[in-house]
C-alpha cells in the first residue's frame, strides 16, 4: 500500500537529519577545542547521506526502500589553524596549540539546512495521514 | 459480483496510482539532500493507460523473462531539473513540494469521485 510506504520513507528522512543535527551540535560544542598536533584537534563532521535504492542497503533505522540513510561519517579535511600560545598546557614544543577546523556560520547554515528538510517530510508525513483518513472515511455509512 | 466490479469505474485503480505517485514524490523529498540522488516521477497517465487497456507484455509461462514494463520500473521517469547543483543532485525542493500538494488534491479528487459512486452504490442497495 504506497500512501502507509509514504510514512516509512519520510521516517527514514527524519532519522537522517536528525543525524545530521546531532552532528552540527557535536560540532559546535568542540569548535573551540584545542590540541597539541593537527592530528589530534577536532575535525568537523559531515554525514554522508545514500539513498536506499534496493533492498540490500536498508538497515536497522532506515528499512524502507526510497528513503535515505546515514552510509557514514567522513572529517573534514579544512586545515587546522595554529596559534602561538607557549603558555598553554596543551601547547608543543615550539609553543603553538591547533585549533578545531569547526567554521561555526557553515556549521549554522547546515543546521537551519537540516532543519527545513525536517520539516518538509513532516509536513509530507501530515499530508499523507490526512489523506490516509479522507480514505478510511469511505468505509463510512 | 458484475455490478460491484464496474462500479467504482477507473477510480479504483486511479486512486491506487495516485497513491504511488505520492509515494515517488515523498522519495525525492526524503533524498532532496542525497549526493548524486536523480530524482524520478510517474507518468501517470501512460501508467493508467497500460492499466486499463493493458497493451503490456504478458508472459504465459514461467520460463519467459518479463519484460520491464511488466516489472512496474518502465514508467519511472527522471526529472529534468531546472538549475543543476554541485552534489549531482537534481532534486528541486520547491518543486517537489509543489508536486506533492498537486498530488495530494489530485488524491483527493479522485477519493470524491470514488465517494460519489459509492453513495451511489448505497442508495441502490438501499432501494429507498
Amino acid at each position: 500500500m504506497s500512501i502507509s510506504n509514504i510514512f516509512g520513507i519520510a521516517g527514514t528522512a527524519l532519522n537522517a537529519q536528525m543525524v545530521r543535527m546531532n552532528t552540527t551540535a557535536s560540532n559546535m560544542a568542540n569548535a573551540s577545542t584545542i590540541a597539541s598536533s593537527p592530528e589530534e584537534a577536532y575535525k568537523a563532521k559531515r554525514p554522508v547521506f545514500e539513498a536506499l535504492l534496493t533492498e540490500a542497503q536498508t538497515n536497522q533505522g532506515a528499512e524502507h526502500v526510497g528513503g535515505v540513510k546515514v552510509s557514514g561519517m567522513a572529517d573534514d579535511t579544512t586545515p587546522h589553524r595554529r596559534i602561538h600560545d607557549p603558555g598553554n598546557p596543551k601547547a608543543d614544543e615550539e609553543g603553538f596549540i591547533y585549533l578545531s577546523n569547526v567554521e561555526e556560520v557553515t556549521e549554522m547554515v547546515d543546521m537551519m539546512s537540516s532543519a527545513r528538510s525536517y520539516q518538509n517530510n513532516v509536513e509530507v508525513i501530515n499530508t499523507a495521514r490526512e489523506l490516509m483518513m479522507r480514505t478510511l472515511d469511505l468505509t463510512k455509512v | 459480483m458484475k455490478l460491484f466490479d464496474s462500479a467504482f469505474g477507473i477510480h479504483e485503480q486511479a486512486l491506487d496510482l495516485r497513491g504511488q505517485r505520492m509515494e515517488v514524490i515523498a522519495r525525492n523529498i526524503a533524498n532532496s539532500d542525497t549526493p548524486h540522488f536523480k530524482a524520478r516521477d510517474l507518468d501517470f497517465k501512460a501508467v493508467l493507460n497500460e492499466t486499463q487497456f493493458d497493451q503490456s507484455l504478458k508472459t504465459t509461462q514461467s520460463m519467459h523473462i518479463r519484460s520491464a514494463s511488466s516489472m512496474g520500473q518502465a514508467d519511472m521517469v527522471y526529472t529534468i531539473p531546472y538549475n543543476t547543483s554541485a552534489d549531482g543532485n537534481t532534486v528541486e525542493l520547491s518543486v517537489e513540494q509543489a508536486k506533492y500538494g498537486k498530488a495530494a488534491a489530485e488524491y483527493q479528487a479522485t477519493l470524491r469521485f470514488l465517494e460519489g459512486d459509492m453513495s451511489g452504490v448505497r442508495k441502490a442497495l438501499r432501494g429507498d
